[in-house]
């Protein structure tokens, strides 16, 4: 009841809330998949980027078309500007896939924690990502390459539903020859395709992990639950193991209730949870 | 050059073998080499062979008339490629095809089923691992039916 | 402290409350008649109140009912509360220009400035319910300052209970009946021996000096002691129970319970229950835009976790039944809320009880799940 009569100290009113989009100007797209663009903005206001963490998200939108979470997927060395992967699902994705340089979207963010990458020196680290899901990850990738001397053995396990359907596949390489061992493979693929084929999963097996290792990962639900089984087998238990959620988050700021999972609300607490903390919540069904 | 049974000895589907089985095993295998795009063993072929991959980059796939060849998974060094030689009727359910030049070991399959009908031990010991990678590749295989980057993906 | 300095307003004297609040600028709401049921909504004299009559509520159940006396706030809780202006049901947060490639721009936050609001005849769970919205809104890093302004400016008039309604269950929430904090001016109204009057109490500065410009006299023993008399009364009649013993745990340990079948059956996920609580903070937002697209606005509107869209993600909702969506709603007032905000999201008002189509029961479902563990420990013993 102590806030009831004294409610926290009055902002200045002039600063727009936390639900007002900043105008965000589109400087290049580039079409990674045939249904996944990836834009780069700059502030309307300060021709900046964001400050971000790598794995924190904003809430972005075009044309009146509605709000939608997006992850971060540039370089948080150089927060000049603001880099955005995006899937072509819905109507508000797809207004943003749409938007041509020189458009003006909205932008509110950055929100959520991130990847802990600093608590991760001195280790070695596995990143696994699933389709889309590298996205959220590039930051943390490109984060632990800026330091690579602080860490140990770094390997990128990366898996997608055809080879037309993988992001950065120029940097995968660069990646490669900038300290990450890079596995790549796909569900699906024709005779063209001279990389692995099968699930993210069995690259797990292949890539020599020890208990040693430390994960994140991020993906499509089902596929984080069956790489949090298969780490185990090596050793790398859930608490090692750090993933990147989603539920249907609204206002980015835990005031809108969409995203909880049990005693969670993803958007405030989250998106970044050890496995350990959220494995018995995502065990049950329907929560 | 390293004898077979030494070379077997660290792959994971013969580890933990004793000496003896494993010199019964190595004594039924030859070192082969495979160029690019030449098949090991093709569908309806009878299986009276298997391989282990020393090194290179082996498809395992399924033709369809007018798809051509469907990629269903690739293995690697230290895989095993095969497992229809130790169950009836002994023939070959899917094409294999070296994506690049390959280092094998072939084992011949007629020879260690002889050696099994004798030997129940070394039997339950092949039967195990090999019902292993059964259940490890059915579950990839489940996870890959669920075709779970096509709809139910993360926006993030 | 409610029970300090307190003085006596007699019901002829009430309408100079109403005169005190105008003086200084507050639009007044409180309880008033509407569609057969008492809402809150603005009131301008105590002749707006829902003068004689009471309230009789049951699970599914509320009939306006004429009471012997004229009492002012004879009658508990309707299904307005007090969250209709902390977080109103539709807000705009902000308009825009769009030009016709879709470019947004000159973004105007709104609405504008509020309106400074009395609450008259706040009830205590109801305080305790702005006391937990606040905590929700304005507690995290990113507080709303449209209910921040909404709440800096406001003066509250409680009414201490001086009976129970039928699905009232405060007590054993610890959020009632009787009012300790969080409020200007407390009232407990008294009938007794053909006088009608209130006993007053301060609880901040600005209800103090409200309170000396009113006609009132010392409360004498006699007077303070009916008051008492009157919340004890309420505290005697409760209506219903829910014992909140370990209840978080309780309900994490149940959430394969069998009794989320038994009630899904019943429950036509209508959403009731969410629209009437007065701690439901959930929202959802869609942006509207006019027939040409040359302006876009954010409209936030009250959500519930009752409808299928509300846990959307690509590929489907994750909450399909009604089992789930029953159980989302109730161990999220009793447990999850506890972790995500630090106390229960629910204050016992029986609102949920008594606007549920069916009658379905919060304190009853927390009963059976606790009773059938403890079927299972007997059993073993």
């Amino acid at each position: 009841m102590a806030s009831l009569k004294s409610p926290p100290e009055r902002e200045r009113h002039d600063e727009p809330g936390p639900m007002v989009p900043e105008p965000f100007v589109v400087r290049s797209k580039r079409q990674d998949t045939s249904d996944t663009w990836t834009l780069e903005l700059t502030s309307v206001a300060d021709d900046a980027g964001l400050h971000f963490a790598p794995g924190q998200f904003t809430m972005i939108e075009a044309g009146g078309s509605g709000e939608v979470p997006i992850s971060i997927s540039g370089d948080p060395g150089e927060p000049d500007v603001l880099v955005h992967t995006v899937r072509s699902v819905g109507l508000a994705t797809q207004a943003i896939c749409k938007a041509q340089p020189g458009q003006v979207l909205g932008v509110r963010g950055p929100f959520g924690n991130s990847w802990p990458v600093e608590l991760l020196e001195g280790r070695d680290v596995v990143v696994a990502a699933g389709g889309i899901g590298l996205a959220p990850l590039r930051p943390a990738i490109l984060a632990m390459i800026a330091n690579r001397e602080r860490y140990g053995r770094l390997v990128l396990l990366y898996g997608a539903r055809t080879a037309s359907q993988m992001l950065y596949v120029d940097e995968l390489e660069r990646w490669r020859e900038e300290g990450f061992e890079v596995h790549a493979t796909v569900d699906s693929a024709g005779p063209e395709w001279l990389g692995h084929v099968g699930v993210v999963t069995r690259l797990i097996g292949r890539a020599r992990l020890t208990a040693s290792f430390a994960g994140l990962t991020c993906g499509p639900e089902i596929m984080m639950r069956l790489t949090a089984l298969a780490l185990a087998d090596f050793g790398i238990d859930g608490e090692q193991l750090y993933v990147s959620t989603e539920r249907n988050m609204q206002c980015g700021i835990g005031h809108c209730g969409h995203c909880q999972l049990g005693p969670w609300l993803l958007c405030r607490d989250g998106p970044v949870f050890d496995w350990q903390t959220l494995a018995h919540w995502l065990q049950l069904r329907d929560v | 050059m390293q004898a077979l049974d030494e070379l077997i000895a660290h792959v994971p589907t013969f580890a933990g073998l004793s000496e003896e089985q494993l010199k019964l095993i190595g004594g039924c295998g030859r070192n082969r080499h495979i160029g690019a795009g030449e098949m090991l063993f093709a569908e309806g072929d009878p299986a009276d062979h298997f391989f282990l991959i020393r090194r290179g980059l082996v498809a395992l796939e399924v033709h369809a008339p007018g798809r051509g060849p469907l990629r269903i998974e690739t293995l690697e060094h230290g895989e095993v490629v095969g497992w229809s030689w130790l169950f009836a009727p002994y023939r070959w359910q899917l094409d294999a095809r070296a994506l690049e030049a390959c280092e094998l070991i072939e084992f011949d399959a007629a020879c260690l089923r002889g050696k099994v009908a004798e030997d129940h031990e070394l039997g339950y010991q092949l039967m195990s691992r090999f019902a292993a990678n059964v259940i490890s590749r059915l579950q990839a295989t489940r996870f890959q039916l669920l075709d779970v980057y096509g709809k139910s993906e993360v926006t993030a | 402290m409610a029970e300090l300095a307190s003085c006596t307003l007699e019901r002829e004297a009430f309408d100079s409350l109403f005169e005190a609040l105008e003086r200084r600028g507050y639009g007044v709401i409180g309880p008033r008649v509407r569609d057969g049921a008492i809402v809150y909504d603005r009131i301008a004299a105590s002749s707006d109140l829902p003068v004689g009559l009471t309230d009789e509520q049951d699970g599914g159940h509320y009939r306006l009912v004429p009471r012997e006396d004229a009492a002012l706030f004879g009658y508990n809780v309707g299904p307005h509360s007090w969250k209709r202006f902390q977080l109103p049901a539709q807000r705009t947060l902000w308009r825009g220009k769009l030009d016709e490639d879709g470019n947004l721009s000159d973004i105007v936050e709104g609405p504008a400035e509020p309106e400074r609001l009395a609450f008259l005849g706040a009830r205590s769970c109801e305080l305790h319910a702005m006391g937990i919205l606040d905590r929700v809104l304005l507690g995290g890093s990113h507080p709303d300052p449209a209910e921040r302004a909404a709440r800096e400016g406001v003066f509250i008039v409680a009414v201490q209970c001086s009976q129970a309604g039928g699905t009232c269950f405060c007590a054993s929430m610890g959020t009632g009946p009787t009012a300790q904090s969080g409020f200007d001016i407390a009232l407990t109204e008294v009938i007794e021996d053909g006088r009608h009057y209130f006993v007053t109490a301060p609880g901040s500065d600005a209800g103090r000096e409200l309170l000396a410009e009113l006609p009132t006299s010392a409360a004498g023993a006699a007077e303070e002691g009916a008051a008492s008399a009157a919340h004890a009364r309420a505290a005697a009649q409760m209506g219903r129970e829910l014992d909140i013993t370990d209840i978080r745990e309780l309900l994490y340990r149940n959430y394969d319970h069998p009794r989320w079948n038994e009630v899904a059956e019943r429950c036509l996920t209508c959403g009731n229950c969410t629209m009437v609580c007065p701690t439901c903070f959930c929202t959802s937002v869609e942006d509207v835009t006019d027939l040409e697209r040359t302006s876009v606005e954010r409209v936030q509107r009250w959500d519930s976790c009752f409808t299928i869209d509300y846990s959307h993600i690509h590929g489907g909702a994750v909450r399909q039944s009604a089992h789930s969506r029953y159980r989302q709603w109730m161990t999220h007032k009793l447990a999850t809320w506890i972790d995500q905000f630090g106390s229960s999201g629910c204050v016992g008002c029986g609102r949920c009880i008594t606007w549920c189509p069916v009658g379905i029961d919060i304190t009853e479902e927390a009963r059976a799940i606790r009773a059938s563990e403890e079927a299972v420990h007997a059993g073993a013993r």
